[in-house]
């Protein structure tokens, strides 16, 4: 009950911040230096073929005149149409989200696999092997630009090797798509019983996934090394280790459980990182996301793309937070009992 | 960025791939085309249709008429703008009096869903093309087709075009990428009121007759061709399926082509394709932009440009080689000293006098009244860095050494063009192609006193626009010629821009593609295209 009040409280509490969003977006596209109608009109246009397209895209109207068409199309769930693509925003973005989505989590679930094990260890082993490890890990992942990481992946695994398939997007040239169902292509084929696609879907999606992995693997293995250390070294540890208690009871029952509260924390910003860090990744595989998509509008100064991009992923932080409190709650029983 | 990233890991590349793989089933029928980026529309003729439309457009639509083809003296193909060749037009005959033309339409053609192409639908295709405004509108006045009484269907199979004047480029205009003959009877069905033109749904669907059907297109990830079968207007084309992936990353799309995963591309920086010519694993073939050039402006209008001399010193002044070989690593023809070699008449008829020359550059500042130099701002569109970067960094070198102060302004690319239109930058860096194949248009977008988008130094001179004017309906050839040398020496010596290089339109494609020839619209037909 306590945790619902407090999803409808954080849900209230969204609203103001979305209609910001709104009116800050719509100001900022307005304020860029391009001008659409010049950049659509195509090379050999006239003064007077800009100005007929400047009509046909409404860009003739005043500013605040304009608000008001984007906010009536909006509430009509209409996000305009993207130049770049003559698609339709909001067709656009559902069918490219799903392709952000995997990957983030594939990367996502990848780094914690990795992380947090090996920020456990390290804490618990301070100055051995694997806190040696820890720390190579974490500074070249933290160091190193992650189109950067992506390139050399590619060079070494596709190009040098030839064990990963061509970085081409989310399929091999020679493939199609499984029937929809989560969006996700590599459960939707496992879905569809298509052993040989999952398979080709999972390769593809491999060396995006491990590219962002390695970049969110050093903030998660850092966070649990540290936090892990505080707890360790903290007195109802020491209580509980008197007491006798088994090490695995202490540091996982114990130890881990309160150590974990800050990663959650984190988890949550490096998940709406790696949203952002999308970009560059999936320039690299030609990964057909949303980060890729926004950025090709804005080099072209396409309003409609941009405005949808930032309106989805302001809705998406507000649902990742919403998450976050929910399992901060079911993790940590205070949080309960304040709200 | 990353682009030049990418391009130097791979570049190391080069001498360690291993072979390529043996090609999957289909792959022989299959053509796999990476692109940097696709169409945002199947219709020509569609609001802001950009380059790579061409492409798709060219493909899954016949014309009336298409160019012939002419061998180079390398061996490679070109399309030849003094021949114009039948598609859906079976012949045509001129009208005595040179005002209209007479085409017979070839009565096996089909469209893809099955039903004959008629006269009705030429005429509705090209009312639509005069009358929905932009680009399409404005490429068929090119032609001096501008208004829908000119279209007369006579009867299923013949089709009158009416001149409202005698115009040269009247003919050559219709066997261009715009005049696409539409499936009137399908798209009329999808038409509204608001939209009587099927804009909407012409935009994403195909009502072609063209020798390729569309299979499926993904904004942003691939567009699918496949053949059609009942293609009439020309030779069965022997691919059977075409693949067109858009592969953002540069370095991507050389490994790609490196490791054989796929067959053709035109999306390479100049550097690539230095490199993979040299490498030799791949088929390279270049042919010069034709009616194209690369050039320093400058703004006539203001000073300090407004002066003759100034203009002149920044001509002597441009290190010429040192562009053409570290920022173009050769890829072009260099238009300076030498009588050049040309694609395109007129432009070889009156070749750039200028060489670097610093001490004459001096001089020349000196007799300005500027022996001090001045500052000023250079320009470029960031859109094409990778050369325009380490071009501006030369030019602003060699320009310092006769006193002018340079900032470099980089200009992000979608703003470039209000930039051209509001002709207020001082000096920048820029380039120019046009599409049909002749000085005076070239001249006329680029010089003419009418100050087009393209006039980028807004240079106005009445002995230039009389002309070009009087080159545009001249029949006589060696008066014409006369004309010619006459605004291409007047552009030479006011030097309003100082012409550096007509740039390559290279293709990189594995060995095994056959048939690969130059298009004015620059994009691939893969009618031509064959695989060994």
């Amino acid at each position: 009950m306590a945790l619902l009040r407090l999803a409808g409280r954080r849900l209230a509490l969204a609203v103001p911040g979305l209609l910001g969003v709104i009116v800050v977006t719509f100001l900022l596209n307005r304020a860029l230096p391009g001008d659409p109608a010049a950049f659509f009109a195509g090379p050999a246009a006239t003064r007077q073929a800009i100005e007929e397209i400047r009509a046909r895209l409404g860009l003739d109207k005043s500013v605040p005149e304009q608000f008001v068409y984007y906010v009536r199309d909006l509430a009509r769930g209409d996000l305009g149409t993207s130049l770049t693509t003559g698609q339709p925003v909001l067709r656009d973005l559902a069918t490219r989200l799903p392709a952000s989505l995997e990957l983030t989590l594939a990367g996502l679930t990848l780094a914690v696999t990795v992380a947090l094990p090996l920020g456990v260890l390290s804490a618990t082993r301070p100055g051995s092997w694997v806190d040696h490890l820890a720390r190579v890990v974490t500074t070249a992942g933290v160091s190193l630009p992650i189109f950067f990481t992506g390139l050399l992946l590619v060079y070494v695994f596709y190009f040098l090797l030839g064990w990963a398939p061509a970085p081409l997007g989310r399929l091999d040239a020679f493939s199609t798509a499984p029937r929809q169902v989560t969006g996700f292509f590599v459960v939707d084929a496992v879905l569809a019983h298509d052993g040989a696609l999952a398979w080709a879907a999972l390769r593809q999606l491999a060396l995006p996934a491990v590219t962002l992995g390695l970049f969110a693997m050093a903030p998660i293995a850092r966070m649990t090394r540290a936090s892990m250390l505080g707890v360790l070294g903290s007195e109802f540890i020491r209580t509980a280790r008197a007491a006798g208690l088994a090490p695995r009871t202490v540091l996982v029952t114990y130890a881990l459980r309160n150590a974990l509260l800050p990663v959650i924390t984190l988890l949550g910003m490096v998940f709406s990182f790696l949203l952002g860090a999308n970009v560059l990744v999936e320039k690299v595989f030609a990964w057909p996301g949303v980060g890729s998509y926004a950025l090709e509008a804005l080099i072209a100064s396409d309003y409609a793309p941009v405005q949808g991009f930032v309106l989805l992923m302001a809705t998406l932080y507000v649902f990742l937070n919403l998450t976050i409190d929910i399992v901060y709650g079911l993790v940590d029983p205070r949080v309960r009992i304040e709200a | 960025m990353m682009r030049v990233l990418g391009t130097l890991v791979l570049s190391a590349a080069t001498l360690l791939a291993p072979a390529a793989p043996v090609s999957a089933q289909g792959r022989q029928e299959t053509l796999i085309v990476i692109v940097e980026s696709g169409p945002n529309s199947m219709d020509i003729h569609g609001v802001g249709a950009n380059r790579p439309a061409y492409q798709a457009s060219w493909n899954l639509y016949d014309r009336l008429l298409t160019y012939g083809v002419k061998r180079l003296p390398d061996g490679s193909r070109m399309y030849d703008y003094n021949s114009l060749k039948p598609e859906l037009a079976e012949s045509w005959t001129l009208a005595p009096d040179g005002l209209s033309v007479t085409f017979k339409l070839r009565r096996d053609a089909r469209f893809h869903d099955g039903t004959p192409v008629t006269a009705r639908d030429v005429k509705w295709s090209f009312d639509r093309a005069v009358t929905v405004g932009g680009f399409p509108t404005f490429q068929m006045k090119a032609g001096s087709l501008e208004k829908p009484e000119q279209f007369v269907v006579v009867d299923d199979y013949t089709f009158r075009v009416t001149f409202v004047r005698k115009d040269k480029m009247t003919m050559p205009d219709l066997a261009v990428v715009v005049p696409a003959v539409f499936n009137s009877e399908l798209a009329r069905k999808h038409a509204t009121a608001q939209d009587p033109w099927a804009m909407e749904w012409l935009k994403s669907n195909d009502a072609g007759s063209g020798a390729y059907k569309l299979e499926s297109w993904k904004p942003g990830q691939d567009t699918v061709y496949v053949r059609f079968d009942d293609w009439k207007s020309g030779p069965l084309p022997k691919i059977r399926r075409v693949i067109v992936r858009e592969v953002p990353s540069a370095g991507n799309r050389r490994a790609l082509l490196e490791r054989g995963d796929a067959d053709i591309s035109f999306d390479l920086p100049p550097k690539d394709f230095a490199e993979m010519a040299k490498a030799g694993k791949l088929a390279v073939v270049s042919h010069p932009v034709e009616n194209a050039f690369a050039y320093v402006g400058m703004n006539v209008k203001n000073p300090p440009f407004n002066n003759l001399k100034v203009r002149q010193a920044v001509a002597h002044a441009v290190p010429y080689e040192k562009i053409f070989s570290t920022a173009v690593f050769g890829r072009g023809v260099l238009l300076t000293g030498n009588p050049i070699v040309s694609l395109t008449y007129g432009h070889d008829l009156f070749p750039s006098p200028y060489k670097t020359d610093m001490a004459k550059a001096k001089a020349l500042m000196a007799d300005a009244g500027f022996p001090n130099g001045f500052e000023t701002t250079l320009s470029f569109d960031q859109g094409f860095a990778t050369i325009n970067e380490p071009t501006a960094v030369l030019v602003q070198e060699s320009l310092g050494q006769i006193g002018i102060k340079t900032t470099i302004e980089k200009i992000p690319g979608s703003n470039w063009r209000n930039m051209l239109l509001k002709k207020e930058m001082p000096l920048f860096l820029n380039a120019f192609g046009g599409w049909l194949n002749y000085p005076e248009y070239f001249f006329f977008w680029n010089f003419h006193g009418q100050n087009a988008v393209f006039n980028t130094s807004s240079y106005q001179n009445p002995d230039m626009d009389r002309l070009i004017e009087a080159a545009r309906f001249e029949t006589d050839p060696k008066k014409y010629r006369e004309l010619v040398r006459g605004f291409a020496k007047i552009e030479i010596t006011d030097v309003p821009r100082v012409p550096v290089y007509q740039p390559l339109l290279d293709v990189a494609m594995q060995k095994n593609v056959k048939g690969y020839q130059y298009w004015f619209h620059r994009q691939l037909d893969y009618r031509q295209l064959s695989k060994e």
